[in-house]
């Protein structure tokens, strides 16, 4: 019996297509070559403990947190390290990589010992989050122990498990949460000690029932909640999660611990049980490849630094050319233009989309018909803003709240004039928080 | 195992755009199509009441509003922008609030105000601040008085052409009250009065007004507080001096307010984004109304509370926007970064 | 008739009160700033550092600034500007702004079609834009936007490219670059390396057929110090750049001059294929 919870305001309900819900997640089999990069997550880049020639075993330390919020960077097979040059990312940058010449035997370092959770400090656990190389798997790639490590004067009482996967298409959370439950649970469950919280809720959206049942069955008897939430996008959204969970805001420039709440992905939730039960650093992860052009879409299990090529490859290859290839579901993520770029541990689907499902934006006025406001989950006027932002009056902006701004689409998915309302939202928060660094640093 | 071939993608015809990738079925068209739909039932009754010449009307004002834009557009060196239907749209929204004995010529004079004055010279679609059509129309009822307030007597026959001969009949507000209803109120429902050729059936409005709030092109809000609003300060007015104020549901039903309500005041462009701003829009032009409607010296007040509302649209915006979820309104209690 | 008269009569007995108004409790004009205002070219491009002509102007006059600091102003101009002041004029280095890449879409590759806005800084926001050279001109008129006067001209090929002649050297697109690849030089230099790309020239190369290979063969053929190389990329010494006819050493024609078109020693890029759809403009 799942209670009831709050709606938040505005969002749609864009068509799920979750054609790999049924896929069973596959272990990627080993490839030849892999490019790690050096930066997977939010933060400072990680400063290479390898050079070229050395020999590595899997799971080995490659990378080493470069600051206060960085991540280490394990090897995800045994090789060669054949160079330590750049590689291109999601976004079109140049990231620093490890490139690793794979020796086909597969050979696994020493595992670090395996903790026993329940008795284990959180100061330990955190250790280990930290040394695994665990960051935010949801997309974010937030390092887990910063995350996990609110200053003193946040009190947290709640740790909300991010098993939504609202964005349509992906389903690598949904295949996690009914292959791995225990694991998910576990992981809850360590990361709630680590926080000292006593209530833990792993939220689901309805349209996964089984994954709902069973977690709801493995969680019986602990102190993990599972509860089932409308579908709604963006309901996997932390501002929008919290407030349907729990009815409270997370004020405007703030983050989920000014309201105690913690939010993590299930499957960081997973990463971080094999890194404290097993002692296995984070160099893998599921992810969804899906999209009509593909021969056989589904789930595989894939080591970071694989490229999308060989991930599309196991999909079975095309049978048509896809207009776009998405990392990340279709709502937020990030179209690329080469097969290149590698798998990173917060890639969460690798989407092809065919000519006829692809609308291109279009430099059309607004027309002020109010439906961005209507579906906008932060309650904000994108087309007036938009048209402020293409004025460049980005001052006018910042009055109009752009930087609350989650950039989760809603806005340009329901505009009738097809205006490319996020990219204009970017710009803006880009130039906005550029300002505010100068006026800072004249200040100073 | 039969080795398949496995294709990668052609990499070099991929588009890359900002987020989201996933995109609704709506367009500009869309919406203006289908508004164009639901003023179709109220475009056959005009046509119904006061014969073919409504028909030539409403075909000449579309024609020029498309024709007007098409050239000033093509002055401006755009790319055409008729397929969005918009102009289409002004074109038949004037022809609907002018009388069916109005001269081509003053047609196209309309067209040329409320395309070329009311929409082009700011820019086109999306930055004119006053409803086009209003424009066209109160243009004219400026320049031409007389031949904007003669109305003629519904037709016989639907096929008849309005002209010089027919009958000419004061509208339900041209002549003052004085106690008695001049038609009666099925008369007035269904349309058979003076007015405007597109303004007097109300259920042929009402069914295009609810399609277009059921579809979620148009608030609710505009139309219930707009009528809401006449319909308690005429019937304040009338219960205190019943000799000198119709009664409420006249002024409901005649005067445009249901056309102007559900089609005029819900026109995007020139109207508030959000949902309080339609409610204050639709009050804001209920008051004007009715204020003109009981002490001015025009009959009827529609197109100017419109046109004066719509002045004021960017104001409502800006305090009515509301604060974005999280924005604390107490400063002392916000979260400083 | 009585209205025309009494409607006159009102008329001048409010031309009056203004003029006297005016005369008696106007605000004090200083005579000086007038002239200097007088002799500037009334931009307010912001190029000197102040907010407008105007307050140059106060803060000549009142010795907190020194003339000269306006490039868009005429040498004649500035000459009677410090007689006026009383200053000795100091000589002004004429600058202009260049764009240095030759990345037209004959040359270089187009690794993807950008559909968005039509504005550099909002390009850079989706992988890049649709250049393969990731140190390239977007093309897509940010600089040309933010010039007060008109001297950029965006091409249909999809580079910027600056006209000296109406160029004063404000700087404003030079801030305005993304991709930070448009310099202010001195007028007088003859030629420029157009292009901005460290990259190694194998690597430079797959992306644009027109870049700097780093073959040193200007540094050869100059005198010395003419010609600085930072690793695979030339550059002019501005302070004593190389005469004209340095631009026949350069196989990719890269280093020329500002009216020379690029034209690449090897072959152009291929031919692109059609676009699926236009970029949107902001």
């Amino acid at each position: 019996m799942t209670k009831k919870h709050l709606h938040f305001y505005g969002g749609v309900h864009p068509q799920e297509s979750k054609t790999a819900s049924g896929a069973a997640i596959v272990s990627a089999p080993l490839l030849a070559t892999y490019v790690v990069p050096l930066q997977q997550h939010i933060g400072v880049p990680a400063k290479p403990v390898v050079a070229k020639g050395d020999k590595v075993l899997r799971g080995q330390l490659i990378g080493e947190p470069g600051g206060f919020i960085s991540a280490a960077i394990h090897a995800p097979t045994s090789g060669t390290v054949k160079e330590i040059a750049t590689c291109l990312g999601p976004a079109g940058n140049q990231l620093p990589a490890v490139i690793l010449e794979s020796d086909g035997d597969d050979l696994a370092a020493e595992p670090m010992p395996a903790l026993d959770w329940p008795n284990a400090s959180p100061d330990e656990l955190k250790k280990r989050i930290a040394e695994a190389g665990i960051v935010g798997m949801g997309g974010a790639a937030f390092p887990s122990v910063v995350k996990l490590s609110p200053p003193p004067n946040k009190t947290i009482d709640t740790l909300i498990l991010n098993g939504v996967e609202c964005e349509p298409c992906l389903t690598a959370d949904h295949r996690l949460m009914l292959e791995k439950p225990e694991q998910v649970i576990t992981g809850a469950r360590i990361t709630a000690r680590v926080l000292g919280v006593k209530r833990v809720i792993i939220a689901i959206e309805e349209n996964k029932p089984d994954a709902v049942a069973l977690l709801q069955e493995k969680a019986a008897g602990t102190e993990v909640e599972v509860r089932s939430l409308r579908v709604r996008y963006p309901q996997g959204a932390e501002k929008q999660l919290i407030y349907a969970l729990t009815g409270r805001k997370v004020p405007s420039g703030g983050l989920p611990m000014d309201v105690g709440c913690v939010v993590q992905n299930v499957g960081t939730a997973s990463a971080i049980c094999e890194a404290v039960c097993e002692g296995k650093p984070l160099y893998e992860r599921v992810t969804t490849v899906t999209g009509s052009p593909l021969v056989a879409p589904g789930n595989w299990r894939f080591r970071v630094g694989t490229p999308y090529a060989e991930a599309i490859k196991l999909a079975g290859g095309v049978k048509v050319d896809p207009v776009k290839i998405i990392s990340g579901g279709p709502m937020m993520g990030m179209a690329v233009y080469s097969l290149d770029i590698p798998i990173m541990k917060n890639c969460s689907g690798i989407l092809l989309l065919a000519a006829d499902e692809v609308r291109q934006y279009e430099s059309s006025p607004c027309i002020r018909c109010g439906r961005c406001n209507d579906t906008c989950p932060m309650g904000m006027m994108p087309g007036i803003l938009s048209v402020q932002i293409e004025k460049e009056r980005f001052e006018l902006a910042e009055q109009w709240h752009v930087l609350d701004c989650i950039e989760c689409g809603c806005c340009a998915y329901g505009c009738p004039a097809g205006r490319p309302l996020v990219q204009l939202m970017r710009r803006a928060k880009g130039e906005v928080m550029a300002a505010r660094k100068a006026k800072a640093a004249k200040k100073a | 195992m039969t080795e398949t071939t496995v294709r990668l993608p052609d990499t070099t015809r991929l588009v890359v755009s900002s987020s989201p990738h996933f995109h609704e079925d709506a367009s500009v068209r869309k919406i203006m199509l289908v508004v164009i739909a639901a003023l179709a039932p109220a475009c056959l009754a005009g046509v119904w009441t006061f014969g073919l010449r409504a028909l030539w009307v409403l075909l000449v004002c579309t024609a020029a509003c498309m024709l007007v834009e098409a050239l000033c557009v093509k002055l401006q060196g755009r790319a055409s922008t008729l397929p969005d239907g918009s102009a289409a749209l002004t074109g038949l929204l004037l022809g609907m609030n002018l009388p069916v004995t109005t001269p081509t010529w003053m047609c196209v004079v309309g067209a040329v105000m409320a395309i070329g004055i009311g929409k082009m010279i700011y820019g086109g679609l999306g930055y004119n601040p006053f409803n086009p059509a209003l424009v066209g129309r109160v243009a004219l009822l400026m320049a031409f008085p007389t031949a904007l307030t003669t109305w003629v007597a519904p037709l016989a026959s639907p096929l008849q052409w309005a002209g010089v001969d027919s009958v000419t009949q004061a509208t339900p507000l041209g002549t003052p009250w004085a106690g008695e209803q001049l038609f009666s109120t099925w008369e007035l429902f269904i349309g058979r009065t003076g007015g405007s050729l597109g303004e007097t059936c109300v259920p042929a409005l009402l069914l295009g007004g609810v399609l277009l709030i059921a579809l979620k092109i148009i608030r609710w809000q505009v139309p219930v507080c707009f009528i809401g609003t006449v319909a308690v300060i005429t019937g304040i007015a009338h219960l205190a001096a019943p000799e000198q104020v119709a009664p409420p549901l006249l002024h409901i039903m005649s005067g445009g307010l249901i056309l102007g309500a559900f089609f005029m005041a819900t026109d995007m462009v020139t109207t508030p984004l959000g949902r309080m701003g339609a409610v204050i829009f639709g009050v804001g032009c209920g008051v004007i109304t009715a204020v003109i409607r009981l002490w001015g010296s025009y009959p009827e007040g529609v197109s100017f509370s419109i046109l004066i509302m719509n002045a004021f649209t960017p104001l409502i915006d800006r305090y009515t926007a509301g604060k974005p979820f999280g924005v604390i309104s107490h400063p002392g209690r916000e979260v400083k970064l | 008739m009585t209205a025309v008269i009494i409607l006159t009569l009102i008329g001048v007995l409010l031309g009056l009160a203004i003029a006297l108004t005016v005369r008696y409790f106007g605000a004090p004009v200083d005579p000086l700033a007038e002239q200097v205002a007088e002799l500037m070219p009334g931009a307010n491009c912001g190029a000197c550092g102040f907010a407008g002509c105007n307050d140059y102007v106060q803060a000549m006059v009142s010795g907190k600034a020194k003339p000269g600091l306006c490039p868009s102003q005429s040498a004649d101009a500035l000459q009677k500007v410090c007689v006026l002041l009383g200053v000795a004029s100091e000589g002004r280095a004429e600058k202009v702004a260049v764009v240095c890449c030759s990345g037209t879409d004959q040359y270089a590759i187009r690794r993807a079609f950008y559909n968005g806005v039509n504005d550099c800084h909002s390009a850079m926001l989706v992988a890049g834009g649709s250049k393969g050279c990731v140190y390239g001109c977007l093309g897509l008129g940010s600089c040309a936007r933010a010039c007060p006067f008109g001297a950029i001209e965006m091409r249909a090929d999809h580079i910027a490219v600056v006209h000296p002649e109406i160029c004063v050297g404000c700087g404003k697109c030079v801030t305005v670059c993304p991709r930070r690849i448009i310099k202010l030089v001195p007028k007088s230099a003859p030629v420029h390396v157009f292009c901005s790309s460290p990259e190694k020239a194998p690597v430079k190369r797959k992306v644009c057929s027109a870049a700097c290979i780093g073959c040193r063969k200007c540094v050869k053929a100059a005198g010395e110090n003419q010609m600085f190389i930072n690793g695979f990329l030339a550059s002019v010494n501005y302070e004593n750049p190389p005469s004209a006819d340095i631009v026949a050493v350069c196989p990719p024609k890269v280093l020329r001059t500002e009216a020379q078109p690029a034209a690449s020693a090897a072959s152009a890029a291929p031919a692109a294929p059609e676009a699926p759809a236009a970029t949107t403009a902001p």
